[in-house]
């Protein structure tokens, strides 16, 4: 149920961090639908795929969407999905995630094209160094929770210093996970400068739809987890309702600081980035160290 | 001294021998399978009998190592190993680079087992007996610094076999010399050997004495982790880039059994099970894909005739069997689920949550959750290397003409890949039948009573300080990204694509020199860790006149850290003593004589005083 809800409001998000930052910037802007918009278009469109490539570019998309739908399964949303403890844990979601990026990045080889092999690499490049902070910051939530079972983990509890330090690490990680400006940027096509659409640009049609959504779905993942770091459960005090309305105000709340920033920084160059990881790992660590200390 | 002679031929078949016998067996069945089509029409009628009786008597000394039960004849299976892996390396004897690789093998595995030598000497002396169960029981009462002494000595002698950091030199020259069933073999489970001998000697018969046996197994680890993976990726030559890797799964096996040596000693039973376990599984999951991985990158060798990656490409569809069953060795390898790595690494990530959680200190909690990051970089970076390595073998556009006879490998090869391909899967599905299996061994091992603690895959709640189960279901991950993408597939099946170009930016056909290269692929990596690898570049102009550059040669490298800053002083130091103890030959035969008398007279002094 909430992994389909995840599934269907994951555009709308796109398109509210999108207005955000037309707004910010004193434009009009597309309508918070423009992403449905576009993945129906791309739905419709007819397909052409590089005569270099092999089954790998033809799979790669379902299995990006197959991992990003699995991701969602187990993020808890309002309540946790009643499955997803036994699926795995808080740890898998990082794997799995993984699963999907590395046939994306072996599709952007395929063509032979020399942007999908730059996108491909850079791609991999920071997702490595970004799961180990997502790795600290996953262990501190979890050494709070005194397991990594997702149930467990977003249950009724206090928040805690090192909790929230993990956090703000984890938006960290997510800003670099779903392409965001400081360190990719979504809206751009410019060759030297793109990594995630660079990936991608062989993709039209049907396919490309699939890995527009998968992203999508991917970046709420990380919004929910973020949510409920950040806003120990509600539920239970406040019943469902309450929890799905403070569900959404977090949403829209990192929609908001997405979007802020977004507009307010730079990009940074490629291995500038490196630093903006590591500051997310020793992030993760001071949270550990916090954590450890029992605060 | 009777023991150097009554020394009988005695088994011990406990359950860590059974596994280990078991993984040689998984190993060596298919590479001997694969070995008929490798080696046919490639090699002479003689060289292939050859390879036969070296092959079984490399198997046989490799068995005979891992369930004798006594020291002596340990060490004599275990020169036997090594003396047969040798002989196997050099098979292609006419390549000076064979014997260059077996020299530098001989020797590193020589020091080993002097190393190892002593170690069992130490223990000899309290036990008059080179019997394991009666080390172990004298083991209890030796001094701790005469444990300490042993324990050194036998990690750096069973370190040298397993390829630890910084004993690995020899593994990157040695195992993609030999002929690749053979690499599949020293990579599956001769370098396993080395971690058997650091878990029957330190951990079953030693005893762990102090925490920082542990420590220093983990740091050990997590070096052998990141170097390994980082030379890796940096490396071209497929086999070479394997061996890497094989650098750094010993570190993540090391990575469980380290942590479960600090749990050991910190009397925390359950803990120390489960993070042998996850160490053990590991060691399976890498010998079979490991040695799945060398039997392709064996068969894309015989294929094409070259091992630089640069040169190969769009391999898949001459070759689509060897291409599927790298993948699956590749995903594996790189810890992705619903593998059997990835269940392995997430048992070790398991592992290191609860040893922070229940840790004895709080440095040592801080310490355990950095060793998890570093797992996860290792994985991280893995996962870079093998898109890098699979990307550029087979995808995309040929990068030279040597890919043009290329034909898929022979039947006997595909079989044994496939075998594996089918063990990948197997272990990682199974994970749960597996877990109950390892946790037979991991009680026998650690010399616990089995039901002394309550654990399982579904239900970690017994671990000490755990508060809640944790459960992880390989079989389910698989049924639903399965169901989801035949249901997308199926549901939404994109309509007949039209096939073009891949976009050129509106210029000319692209062609294979524009496809991105492996050097190009691997550069962020190279410029982040520049601090380690130390890059350096070459750079040639060929000039017609001053204005005119005719050519440009541009080479990057880095720079060998281990054999510039220790290997090569050592080397020059060694040489430079030798040098000096020329002198003691003068060819004069008096002096000769006096040395003689001279050492009469000690010995006899020796035998007076002691």
């Amino acid at each position: 149920m909430e992994t389909l809800f995840i599934i269907i409001i994951a555009p709308l998000v796109s398109g509210i961090i999108a207005k955000i930052k037309n707004n910010l910037r004193m434009r009009k802007g597309q309508g918070i639908f423009q992403p449905y918009h576009n993945l129906i278009k791309l739905f419709c469109k007819e397909e052409v795929i590089s005569e270099n490539t092999s089954w790998i570019f033809g799979v790669a998309p379902f299995i990006s969407l197959a991992s990003a739908i699995l991701a969602a399964l187990l993020t808890p949303v309002f309540t946790t999905n009643p499955c997803a403890p036994q699926i795995g844990d808080f740890i898998l979601i990082i794997f799995i995630l993984a699963l999907g990026r590395f046939f994306m990045a072996l599709a952007a080889l395929d063509a032979g094209s020399p942007f999908g092999g730059m996108g491909s690499s850079r791609e991999m490049f920071l997702s490595s160094l970004a799961e180990p902070a997502a790795i600290l910051s996953i262990f501190a939530v979890s050494l709070n929770a005194g397991t990594t079972n997702l149930g467990v983990i977003f249950g009724p509890h206090v928040i805690k210093l090192s909790s929230v330090v993990a956090g703000f690490s984890l938006v960290m990680v997510a800003i670099a996970e779903t392409s965001r400006i400081p360190v990719d940027n979504q809206e751009t096509h410019l060759e030297l400068t793109m990594i995630h659409e660079a990936m991608t640009l062989e993709y039209s049609g049907r396919r490309l739809a699939f890995i527009e959504l998968s992203s999508h779905i991917k970046q709420m993942v990380f919004f929910s987890l973020i949510v409920n770091i950040f806003m120990p459960r509600i539920v239970s005090e406040g019943g469902i309702v309450c929890g799905i309305f403070a569900y959404i105000i977090g949403i829209f709340i990192i929609s908001a600081a997405v979007g802020f920033l977004e507009v307010s920084v730079a990009k940074m160059r490629l291995f500038r980035a490196v630093d903006f990881l590591a500051f997310s790992f020793v992030l993760g660590l001071a949270a550990i160290v916090i954590s450890v200390m029992g605060a | 001294m009777e023991n150097f002679f009554n020394t009988s031929l005695s088994f011990l078949f406990d359950p860590l021998s059974i596994l280990f016998l078991s993984v040689i067996f998984a190993v060596c069945l298919p590479s001997a399978v694969y070995s008929i089509g490798y080696l046919n029409k490639r090699y002479s009628k003689g060289k292939i009998i050859y390879n036969w009786f070296l092959l079984s008597i490399f198997a046989a000394s490799m068995a005979l190592v891992v369930s004798v039960r006594n020291a002596f004849m340990f060490l004599i299976a275990w020169e036997a190993m090594s003396l047969a892996s040798y002989f196997l390396v050099i098979f292609d004897s006419k390549e000076e680079r064979s014997v260059n690789a077996g020299m530098i093998y001989l020797i590193m595995t020589h020091v080993g087992t002097a190393f190892i030598t002593a170690g069992f000497l130490i223990m000899y002396k309290y036990a008059n007996s080179f019997d394991f169960l009666a080390l172990k029981d004298a083991c209890v009462l030796m001094p701790s610094g005469a444990k300490d002494a042993a324990f050194l000595f036998l990690l750096a002698g069973f370190g040298v076999k397993s390829g630890i950091v910084p004993l690995h030199v020899w593994l990157p020259y040695a195992h993609p010399q030999a002929p690749s069933h053979i690499s599949g073999i020293m990579s599956g489970v001769m370098i396993k050997t080395g971690i058997y001998g650091i878990i029957r000697f330190i951990i079953f018969i030693l005893g762990v004495d102090s925490v920082w046996w542990g420590v220093l197994v983990l740091v050990l680890a997590c070096v052998s982790c990141l170097v390994g993976v980082i030379y890796a990726l940096m490396e071209h030559d497929i086999k070479k880039l394997l061996a890497y890797h094989s650098v750094e799964n010993i570190g993540i096996i090391l990575l469980g059994t380290g942590c479960s040596m600090v749990f050991l000693k910190l009397n925390m039973p359950g803990l120390a099970v489960f993070s042998l376990i996850a160490g053990l599984y590991h060691l399976i999951n890498h010998a079979v894909f490991k040695c799945l991985l060398f039997l392709c990158a064996g068969g894309v060798y015989s294929a094409t005739g070259t091992k630089d990656i640069e040169k190969l490409g769009g391999l898949i569809k001459k070759m689509p069997v060897t291409a599927f069953s790298f993948l699956i060795g590749a995903m594996a390898i790189s810890a992705l689920p619903p593998l059997n790595g990835f269940v392995s690494e997430w048992l070790t990530l398991q592992a290191f949550f609860v040893a922070s959680l229940t840790g004895y200190m709080a440095g040592l909690k801080i310490f355990f959750s950095l060793c998890a990051a570093t797992l996860v970089l290792t994985g991280g970076l893995a996962c870079a290397c093998f898109v890098k390595a699979f990307g550029m073998i087979f995808l995309a556009m040929p990068r030279s003409e040597k890919i043009e006879g290329a034909r898929e490998a022979s039947f006997s090869m595909k079989t044994a890949m496939l075998f594996l391909v089918a063990l990948v899967f197997a272990l990682g599905l199974g994970a749960g039948i597996i877990f109950k299996l390892l946790e037979v061994v991991a009680y026998s091992a650690a010399g616990i009573n089995s039901g002394a603690v309550n654990i399982s895959l579904r239900n970690l709640a017994a671990m000490p300080g755990a508060v809640n189960s944790v459960s992880l279901s390989t079989p389910l991950i698989a049924v639903i990204l399965v169901a989801v993408i035949a249901g997308v597939y199926f549901g939404f099946r994109p309509r007949q694509a039209r096939k073009y170009n891949t976009w050129d930016c509106g210029y000319y056909k692209l062609e294979p020199r524009n496809e991105y290269t492996a050097t190009g692929f691997s550069k962020p990596f190279r410029v982040a860790f520049n601090f380690f690898l130390m890059p350096y570049k070459k750079t040639e102009k060929l000039r017609k006149s001053f204005y005119y550059v005719k050519s440009f040669k541009y080479e990057t490298f880095t720079t060998p850290v281990f054999k510039k800053y220790i290997y090569y002083p050592l080397i020059e130091g060694i040489l430079r003593a030798a040098k000096f103890m020329r002198r003691l030959q003068p060819g004069s035969i008096h002096v000769y004589i006096s040395y003689i008398f001279v050492t009469m007279l000690l010995l006899i002094i020796f035998m007076n005083k002691f």
